[in-house]
């Protein structure tokens, strides 16, 4: 028994290395995609202080409102632009609607509007684009289908181009999003509110204003998320239970660190393939939908804070 | 003893003054009541000292013309406040940023992850007038704060107090404002480093122009370097005179600087001067 949990996983991964970089990089897909949804999360709570519960929604409605401009005959990059502008109004939406008239309120009435938010949209998204699943455009967008083969430490190892397109895109966004925070006078501005809000307020910068850009910020990246993750299944409200997953990402990654929530969410990608393929036949499969939460709950008894974190979490 | 000490009664000068609070009351959370009418002016150029304990409502007074009320669930709610000659109470604090009118916190509340230089470019959020300008006050504020300028790479969660009072000070200069509202600069740093701050605050007075109305506990220091003093007791203002007066006042000398001539005294005679009625707006 001992012999199975401790050292026959790995001899598996010493005798078949291409399995188990197969294994890997296909934990490492699935990883960015679960830091894309975690970066969302973070990107909103460094800057409100909110626990943005409608994040998985976001990459959903982003997702679907892309996919019904097409099937309106929309060129796909037009359908692209118009999604865009329709998280653009969501954002300001909110800010209008849930945010500005709750400012000061308590963190969980904040955290509860959230909740009421996923359910409005869902609402609007089931009114307009009905209930049932839609196909992601894949081609239209132009990422590319088919599969690479690499024959490499005795064996074959398969890379989805889908996947290849999928991490490079999470890579440059995540890029574009730090020199954006780093250089830009917004950017700049949103690590202040982020810092403190009352001294940010004191300089003369409209929280207000910061919170729509955030939300939109946040918006740019759920439709990316949704693009990635319905191009490998199917654009349907399913989906956000995804979200769910984000949550050990963020507690492992910290809150508040963007760092943090890609680190967290390539962690727990990998974490959990490596969990399912070598332990998953012990238990008779089923690992990778819970040992996400069972990494992260040993996490917060070692480091609430997260690995990258900077304060103990206190707000959900 | 200084020969600018002699200006500055409000009373006396024809210029509109560049702020004027008139009878204001401030209430929290809508049963709080804090500020129980208070009135104040500061002259176009004047450095205004407003004095008192803790919780006589100096912050709130600040805060009230600085709007960063709002944000912490209070309301003015009588009275106006008129800077540059129009009313500014229910200007949102950026709006009151562009104006010129700018708030240094209790505190000092630097931006603790961004280093120094960009704590003073986020003091510049509001400005349009573009990067060369922004640059040429960068150097403005290096030059005024030397210190500044060694530390311009680190964090400002990692300098010391008196750099981050500074820091604080600079910001707030980014924004090219008229009036600073300088809360309590000389909070929990040491007597050389508050002399260096108070010093560059009257050269910034005396060469940008810039006015001040500063709110102080340590009223020693305030009163050397004021050009006119309010004081203030449980939301009040009780008392107000040029700084010289107030320094040669028996009951200030007694209560606030803690020396005295006469016998001790108590408060009950102090109290005379809260039953003294104030101007009414």
């Amino acid at each position: 028994m001992l012999y199975n949990i401790f050292i026959d996983p790995f001899m598996q991964m010493g005798g078949a290395p291409d399995l188990l970089v197969q294994t890997l990089w296909e934990g490492l897909v699935s990883g960015v995609l679960y830091a894309l949804i975690a970066l969302g999360f973070v990107l909103i709570f460094k800057a409100s202080g909110v626990f943005n519960f409608a994040q998985g929604i976001m990459v959903v409605f982003a997702a679907l409102t892309l996919v019904g401009f097409h099937e309106k005959g929309v060129p796909a990059w037009i359908a692209v632009i118009l999604t865009l502008g329709v998280m653009y109004v969501l954002a300001l939406a909110v800010e209008r609607v849930v945010l500005r008239p709750l400012v000061n309120q308590p963190d969980i009435i904040l955290f509860m509007a959230t909740f009421g938010l996923t359910y409005v949209l869902i609402g609007i998204g089931e009114f307009i684009f009905g209930g049932e699943p839609k196909q992601m455009i894949t081609e239209q967008l132009f990422l590319p289908r088919g599969a690479i083969d690499v024959k490499m430490l005795g064996g074959r190892v398969t890379f989805q181009k889908l996947d290849i397109a999928a991490a490079v895109i999470a890579t440059v966004m995540i890029g574009a999003l730090a020199a954006f925070f780093q250089y830009t006078r917004i950017g700049r501005a949103l690590r202040a509110v982020a810092d403190s809000h009352k001294a940010a307020l004191s300089v003369g910068i409209s929280l207000n204003q910061i919170w729509a850009i955030v939300w939109f910020a946040a918006g740019i990246v759920a439709l990316i998320t949704g693009v990635m993750w319905g191009a490998r299944s199917e654009v349907s409200f399913g989906l956000d239970i995804i979200a769910l997953k984000a949550l050990p990402v963020l507690i492992l990654g910290g809150f508040t660190s963007i760092p943090g929530a890609i680190v967290g969410g390539l962690i727990i990608g990998i974490g959990e393939k490596i969990a399912e393929f070598y332990w998953g036949p012990l238990v008779g499969g089923g690992i990778e939908n819970w040992i996400a939460y069972v990494i992260a709950l040993g996490f917060l008894m070692v480091r609430p804070q997260g690995l990258f974190g900077d304060k103990i979490i206190e707000r959900i | 003893m200084q020969s600018e000490v002699t200006q500055g009664t409000p009373a006396s000068e024809t210029a509109p003054p560049i702020l004027s609070v008139n009878n204001i009351e401030v209430i929290y959370d809508h049963v709080i009541l804090v500020l129980k009418g208070v009135s104040l002016t500061v002259q176009r150029g004047g450095i205004v000292a407003l004095l008192g304990a803790n919780g006589a409502g100096k912050t709130t007074t600040l805060k009230a013309v600085s709007n960063l009320l709002k944000a912490e669930r209070g309301d003015v709610t009588k009275g106006s406040i008129i800077f540059e000659g129009e009313r500014v109470d229910q200007l949102s604090p950026a709006d009151l940023v562009k104006r010129g009118c700018i708030q240094v916190m209790e505190g000092r509340h630097c931006f603790g992850h961004l280093t120094i230089e960009e704590n003073l470019l986020t003091g510049a959020f509001t400005r349009r007038d573009g990067g060369a300008a922004i640059k040429r006050d960068m150097e403005m504020v290096y030059n005024y704060f030397p210190r500044l300028r060694q530390r311009m790479k680190s964090q400002a969660g990692y300098t010391s107090g008196g750099e981050q009072q500074m820091c604080a000070i600079g910001r707030a200069l980014m924004s090219r404002p008229k009036m600073i509202l300088l809360d309590e600069p000389s909070m929990g740093l040491a007597p050389q480093v508050i002399e260096e701050i108070f010093e560059i605050v009257k050269d910034l007075n005396a060469k940008e122009g810039v006015s001040f109305l500063l709110a102080e506990q340590n009223t020693n220091m305030a009163l050397k370097y004021a050009t006119y003093g309010y004081i203030m007791e449980t939301g009040r203002i009780v008392m107000d005179g040029s700084a010289q007066s107030l320094r040669e006042n028996e009951d200030v000398k007694e209560f606030y600087l803690g020396v005295s001539e006469g016998d001790k005294k108590s408060f009950r005679e102090v109290k005379s001067y809260k039953r003294r009625k104030r101007w009414l707006a």
